[in-house]
């Protein structure tokens, strides 16, 4: 009890140091909790994918597309439930900076695959009924403000010309994490006016997407759907959508080391801060601490008091900075928009704020503690700091 | 009078292990900072050195990449009759190429990785004279072989000297490396056109790229082209395609860098502060001495000043010193507006030495001025009764 007091003292004996490290530690534990969030995003993705769906694509890469007719062949596939098929379209909405996903699919089947994405049934049919009928996702409607009815005019970059879709529903997630920023259209549609336009690339599709029956056949399923069409014109690569999604990450994975190394690094910075201040603090206390020796306290007690006042100065730093994390991430996701559809703090986020912050807080105290205990009474009465 | 510069030196001195941890939280954030420029230097200097000023690209209206775009043959015809193009040796300097993506795997990891494969002819080659081989050979026009960016075939194995790479239902046999300076060409896969739209089954090209007989011509090349109601095309200076390729991924770094590097220096800055607190406390009744002395007030509000100065630009050198050897890596990722693998590496410059330290002054400044003002605000009296 006496010890905590003594603690507690100590920290508000130079208020103003204090409150800079204090102040420090929330800086240093939010910026990481922010980066750790922005790693976590990048990975959102690949995350939400599930094991039982499989993705076809041209084996050349996904730029060359694949022929309308091999979905049959698909479904023909031992295992294979049900096929369904889409397009990335490009396109920009108003500027280029105004970035979301957009997608041409097939309307009768698309949302059989994809039951994260919840619609209504109404709004469902209503989609299906209007060739240029768009459904888009609830983040982005909030966003730029689309309602039902709405008309989307997006000029095209993959397939030129002036597009426009009119919203006839609005998706929500089943969960959370499920992407709600994407706009999905009917790829009758393009078809159609790319056969009149560019004739060359009607009847195509870039990705094919398929259910398997059972999560534990994808992998012969991915390898009897490429054996369909080996050696042909188009040859197909097969894999497990989270393969499909973690092999993106893995093109960009020198930014996400970077983030990774330097939200590591904040935290050494923030050690320096810390271990200076404890150095400072045990330097001017050295003749206090013979004083307490001289009394009978043991090392042990010295220790004690050293440890718990760096803990403690990490413990409400941290605390703020993890408080402060939550708002500062929520307005960080909403300047983010649809460039981080999924901008969530994690458990593991918050449990590594908590550890960096007592690893800090006893590293500090280490050097300065060594000092303490090891002074003899006679110098550490004769210091003057 | 000034109080000698060795004080501040000294105190530093006296004091190892606050100077040392400070002096180190300032380097780290010297070192963030300076390595994010660096980058952003590096990414630059790819980009112009892949772009030359005489040469002008044309691709399909607001396609923005060449993989996006596609030039029909008869427009890319009509191109070839503009006059401003270069006439050398009789040989109109115009390069019609295709420009896809193939996916190559990574030996380690088995992950597809995007690269851009260009198909060029022989005068495409000598629109850009800093593409050179530095192993092996040129491809043979009409033959199924490809030359390789040194940067991709020290990544893939495969795409080394004498491997192949199977796409287009063909092998293509790996003949020549090329090294273009740093520039972009260094992460492409360079083939045969006529190959390569065969193999492709592409009738479309994907841009044309032609030389200026006169660099001041473009302007008047540019209106014609893009006036023609024949065409659909654009044209742009090749150096200002490139740049404009690389503004999302270099507006990124340096987004992402700055907004790090200034949380990064109120860590420090909030360090250096807390280290000169303590300096003004523990040497009040010395404060009061030199006051005594005869020393003034804004003497007393140098010498701190200084000392914090030295302590930033002690940490500012020796975070420079440790960014200098990041220039020995090179970073590879994907560039989002052309999908494709980029390789460039950090770069130092005199600019970025002179705004690291630049940066850390003020972090001393920032982090000394109110404590050399408290400093020099202590009456003399009390200054001389707490020491």
């Amino acid at each position: 009890m006496h010890l905590l007091k003594l603690i507690s003292r100590n920290i508000f004996r130079h208020k103003l140091r204090t409150g800079l490290t204090v102040l420090g530690i929330v800086v240093a534990i939010l910026s990481f909790g922010l980066l750790s969030t922005v790693v976590d995003a990048w990975y959102a993705g690949a995350n939400a994918s599930s094991d039982a769906r499989l993705i076809t694509r041209n084996a050349i890469s996904l730029i060359f597309p694949l022929p309308i007719n091999y979905r049959e062949k698909i479904r023909q596939v031992d295992g294979v439930k049900t096929v369904s098929f889409g397009n990335w379209f490009g396109g920009i909405y108003q500027e280029p900076k105004n970035f979301f996903p957009k997608f041409a699919i097939d309307p009768a089947t698309y949302f059989l695959l994809y039951p994260e994405f919840v619609i209504s049934d109404a709004e469902r049919a209503a989609f299906a009924r209007d060739r240029k009928g768009a459904i888009v996702g609830r983040k982005l409607a909030e966003r730029y403000g689309f309602k039902i009815g709405d008309a989307i005019p997006i000029i095209g970059d993959i397939y030129p010309g002036n597009w426009q879709f009119v919203v006839r529903g609005i998706y929500d997630g089943r969960e959370s994490k499920v992407d709600t920023s994407q706009l999905f259209f009917q790829w009758d549609y393009l078809n159609e006016t790319v056969k009149v336009k560019f004739p060359r690339r009607a009847n195509q599709t870039g990705i094919y997407f398929i259910e398997v029956k059972d999560p534990s056949m994808a992998a012969t399923v991915s390898r009897d759907v490429d054996k369909v069409f080996k050696n042909s014109l188009a040859e197909t690569l097969t894999e497990t959508e989270k393969a499909f999604q973690l092999g993106f990450i893995a093109q960009t994975e020198a930014i996400v080391i970077a983030i990774r190394i330097v939200s590591y690094v904040v935290i050494v910075i923030i050690l320096a801060v810390m271990a200076n201040t404890m150095a400072m603090t045990a330097r001017e206390r050295l003749s206090e601490y013979a004083t307490l020796k001289v009394l009978g306290f043991g090392p042990a007690f010295l220790a004690a008091l050293i440890f718990g006042e760096s803990l403690m100065i990490c413990a409400i730093g941290a605390g703020l900075g993890i408080l402060f994390t939550f708002p500062v991430a929520g307005w960080f996701g909403t300047q983010m928009g649809t460039l981080f559809p999924v901008f969530e703090i994690s458990r593991e986020t918050l449990l590594l704020q908590i550890i960096c912050a007592i690893t800090v807080g006893v590293i500090a105290a280490l050097v300065p503690s060594y000092r303490a205990t090891s002074v003899k009474i006679v110098d550490g009465l004769r210091s003057i700091g | 009078m000034k109080i000698p510069i060795a004080y501040s030196f000294r105190n530093l001195w006296t004091r190892r292990l606050t100077t040392f941890l400070t002096a180190g939280g300032l380097a780290l954030v010297v070192f963030v900072y300076a390595a994010v420029l660096m980058l952003d230097e590096g990414l630059r200097k790819t980009l112009v050195q892949t772009g030359s000023e005489d040469n002008v690209v044309v691709t399909r209206k607001s396609s923005g990449t060449e993989v996006q775009s596609g030039v029909e043959r008869n427009q890319a015809s009509i191109v070839e009759t503009q006059p401003e193009i270069m006439i050398d040796n009789g040989v109109a300097q115009i390069s019609k190429e295709t420009v896809v993506i193939i996916g190559l795997a990574k030996a380690s990891t088995n992950v597809l990785t995007n690269v851009q494969l260009r198909g060029v002819g022989p005068v495409g080659i000598r629109l850009r004279p800093q593409v050179k081989i530095s192993e092996g050979r040129w491809f043979k026009p009409g033959s199924s072989e490809i030359v390789v960016g040194i940067r991709i075939a020290e990544r893939f194995p495969d795409a080394d000297l004498g491997g192949s790479l199977r796409f287009g239902q063909r092998e293509w046999t790996v003949v020549g490396l090329i090294d273009s300076g740093k520039s972009g060409f260094d992460s492409e896969v360079w083939g045969d056109v006529d190959q390569l739209m065969q193999a492709f089954r592409r009738s479309v090209y994907s841009s044309v790229i032609f030389k200026l007989n006169d660099s001041a011509a473009f302007d008047r090349v540019k209106q014609r082209l893009e006036n023609d109601q024949r065409l659909t095309l654009e044209a742009k200076r090749e150096r200002v395609f490139y740049a404009e390729q690389s503004e999302v991924l270099s507006k990124f770094i340096s987004y992402l860098g700055l907004t790090l590097s200034v949380i990064f220096s109120l860590g420090a800055t909030i360090g250096a502060m807390i280290t000169m607190y303590a300096a003004v406390a523990n040497r009040t009744g010395e404060i009061g001495t030199l006051r005594a002395l005869g020393f003034r007030r804004s003497s007393i509000m140098a010498t701190f000043l200084m000392e914090s100065i030295f302590l930033a630009l002690v940490g500012g050198g020796i975070g420079i010193f440790f960014a200098s050897f990041m220039q020995l890596l090179t970073i590879s990722t994907m560039n989002w507006q052309t999908f494709a693998e980029l390789a460039f590496s950090f770069t130092l410059t005199s600019k970025i030495v002179i705004n690291a330290l630049l940066f850390s002054l003020i972090m001393g400044v920032l982090g000394g001025f109110l404590p050399a003002a408290r400093a020099s605000r202590m009456k003399i009296v009390d200054a001389l009764r707490a020491g």
